[in-house]
């Protein structure tokens, strides 16, 4: 399965290389504006891990960093701007309450109090919403990462209910209208399925680092989890961390520094 | 026997042509929501099943309750029950139609609903909740049918049928079993992980199934000439009552388990029913009339000289089903989702579109249930005729 996929992303990416020759005039305005199409060297050193994990400093972020990460993601990831309550999130913030309401503190420390914190996927090691899944449209890849086959899903919303982070976001309507400048890299999705964060499967897949890890300038640090000698393992070493609802028992790979 | 559904009344045609219409009139809005998606509902981020799989949860209670006279019939030779067991078994068939109609109108891709079979995932409930509804909904067609032909041609059933009645009995047992797993694994939904959300989910099918039923028959032989037997009316009506007191007594259990340990965890959510949370009451008018209905329901039904009484036991029946159906089918998906597991409320009230949507899969099971009832009772009037 995980190499099948391996496979056609190379193959993909071999194909992307021809198309680079042409100019995709034809894709429109939306192509000339993304980078440039990966090509299969860039798929030839994918970097690759046991489970993938990510150390969000939190201290470190301010609301333009906060921006700038956000944009970062939902704009090469098609992420609709949708209104209301029916929107669309793979990255979002939220205040200490909100992201970590089982801790409830009672008095907490001005600095916590009054900061934000970045909320996506935990890419959990023990998922619920891979465990409900009736179609294995959601599941574990080799690397720890949970991802999504949106071909598959039939839009249940049985990993919504699952999710005890709220980390996915259900298509109720065609996102295209709500998506301001389309990165033709990247598909878009339809509707009536659901979607959420990836850890940037397919940025790995080329040797790079999430979207979100590159746009934080060092307040994100992302890496393996079981390599002991790891940039996560290292920064979980020296400093405290929490992780939000650990009593839910899915092993979230998301840690945040207080 | 099927030709005897095209023959009839007037008034059978009108009925059916009734609920041809609804069905016509939600099938609209159901195009809409196929072209638009489920955005035309009350749905969103934080509530993310509502109206529709709630009526899938009250229903599939409707059609695991069969089991409450097919069990006393068949386990103890339970002959009063003779009239009725037919109707239970054909509004079982009806009850699992509309779960499978209300599961296909919630999902967003319901062209790739096939893909639970073809991609079968053990390790989901709802894989196992379509193998026992489908599993219900054939057994029942079978011994349903098979017994009623049976009957029609003056022979006793053939002996293939037991088995398939006996697994019939445990199955009921199952269909809301799962459906109840459906919820009471998830983490981060306090008011569905409880280990006894099965036994509510059995309870209140018990006693609201029945009164559904028996409801419908008092309605029916009032209308035709079919009479289900004073005996079995007042069987089925204390089975009723005792399955009710149980359902009572159940969630009393939880909120005993939630206020004593005081674990906010588990008081929110009966909060936000009862007495409303951070400012959000929109469901406490609807769980309290619950409540009140549910217990009017009781002081009615447990004395047996008013149980016995026709005209206090058919209100009291529709009061058990009024309170039942708000219970599961307004609260218990509404308070899963509410509060998040961020503690936050997100409203949720079902748009006209989904009432509408909702009422087409009724009508279908009306449709169903007609033709069935119209078959068994007319095959009951030959056979009685012509003794």
């Amino acid at each position: 399965m995980q190499r099948s996929r391996r496979d056609f992303m190379k193959l993909a990416g071999v194909s992307a290389l021809g198309l680079s020759a042409g100019t995709l005039g034809f894709l429109g305005q939306g192509a000339q504006a993304a980078d440039a199409l990966p090509t299969a060297t860039d798929f030839a050193k994918p970097i690759t891990a046991k489970q993938w994990a990510m150390v969000i400093d939190t201290a470190k972020f301010d609301d333009a960093l906060f921006k700038k990460v956000i944009t970062a993601c939902h704009a090469y990831h098609n992420v609709p701007e949708i209104p209301g309550k029916q929107e669309i999130k793979w990255i979002w913030t939220d205040e200490f309450h909100g992201a970590f309401p089982t801790e409830r503190p009672a008095f907490l420390a001005d600095a916590q109090e009054h900061r934000k914190y970045l909320l996506l996927c935990n890419h959990c090691a023990n998922p619920a919403c891979v465990r409900v899944c009736p179609t294995k449209a959601t599941f574990k890849n080799n690397e720890g990462l949970v991802v999504m086959d949106y071909h598959r899903c039939i839009g249940c919303r049985y990993c919504m209910a699952g999710c005890p982070y709220g980390a996915r976001s259900f298509n109720f309507r065609d996102p295209q209208d709500f998506i301001k400048d389309m990165n033709l890299l990247y598909p878009h999705r339809t509707r009536g399925v659901v979607e959420k964060c990836t850890f940037c499967v397919e940025k790995l897949a080329q040797g790079k680092m999430p979207l979100c890890v590159e746009a934080s300038g060092g307040a994100m640090i992302f890496g393996d989890l079981a390599d002991p000698k790891s940039e996560v393992r290292k920064v979980l070493k020296e400093k405290y961390a929490i992780r939000r609802n650990p009593s839910a028992g899915t092993e979230p790979s998301v840690f945040y520094i207080l | 026997m099927i030709e005897k559904a095209l023959k009839g009344s007037p008034r059978y045609f009108g009925v059916l042509m009734a609920f041809l219409a609804i069905m016509g009139i939600g099938g609209g809005f159901y195009l809409v929501q196929l072209n638009n998606g489920l955005m035309i509902t009350g749905l969103s981020r934080d509530v993310s099943w509502g109206f529709y799989i709630a009526q899938f949860t009250y229903m599939v209670g409707v059609a695991a309750s069969a089991v409450m006279l097919v069990l006393p019939y068949y386990f103890h030779h339970y002959k009063a029950y003779s009239k009725m067991i037919i109707m239970g078994e054909f509004l079982a068939i009806a009850a699992v139609i509309m779960c499978l109609g209300f599961i296909v109108i919630d999902i967003g891709q319901p062209q790739r609903m096939l893909n639970v079979l073809i991609n079968s995932t053990p390790n989901s409930v709802l894989f196992w909740d379509m193998v026992v509804l489908n599993g219900y909904l054939i057994l029942n067609v079978v011994i349903g049918w098979t017994s009623l032909m049976a009957y029609w041609k003056r022979v006793s059933p053939p002996a293939w049928v037991k088995p398939l009645v006996y697994t019939s009995i445990v199955w009921a047992f199952s269909i809301h079993t799962v459906t109840a797993f459906l919820y009471a694994g998830l983490p981060g939904r306090h008011y569905w992980l409880t280990a006894i959300l099965a036994a509510r989910f059995l309870s209140s099918a018990f006693c609201s199934g029945p009164a559904i039923l028996l409801l419908m028959t008092l309605l029916i032989s009032k209308v035709t000439k079919f009479d289900p037997g004073k005996e079995a009316v007042k069987t089925l009506s204390t089975t009723i009552t005792y399955a009710m007191c149980v359902n009572v007594f159940f969630f009393f259990l939880e909120v005993f388990t939630a206020f004593y340990s005081n674990m906010p965890g588990h008081m929110d959510p009966i909060l936000f029913l009862f007495s409303g949370f951070e400012g959000h009451t929109y469901m406490t008018p609807f769980m309290w009339i619950a409540a009140l209905f549910a217990i009017t329901s009781l002081i009615l039904l447990i004395p047996y000289k008013w149980r016995y009484n026709r005209d206090v036991l058919v209100p009291a029946l529709i009061l058990l089903v009024i309170g039942t159906w708000i219970d599961k089918g307004m609260g218990l998906i509404a308070a899963g989702f509410t509060p998040n597991p961020f503690e936050k409320v997100t409203e949720y009230l079902p748009t006209g579109p989904e009432l509408m949507i909702a009422l087409m899969i009724y009508a279908v099971g009306g449709f169903v249930l007609t033709i069935l009832w119209k078959i068994a009772l007319e095959v009951r009037a030959e056979v009685e005729g012509g003794l």
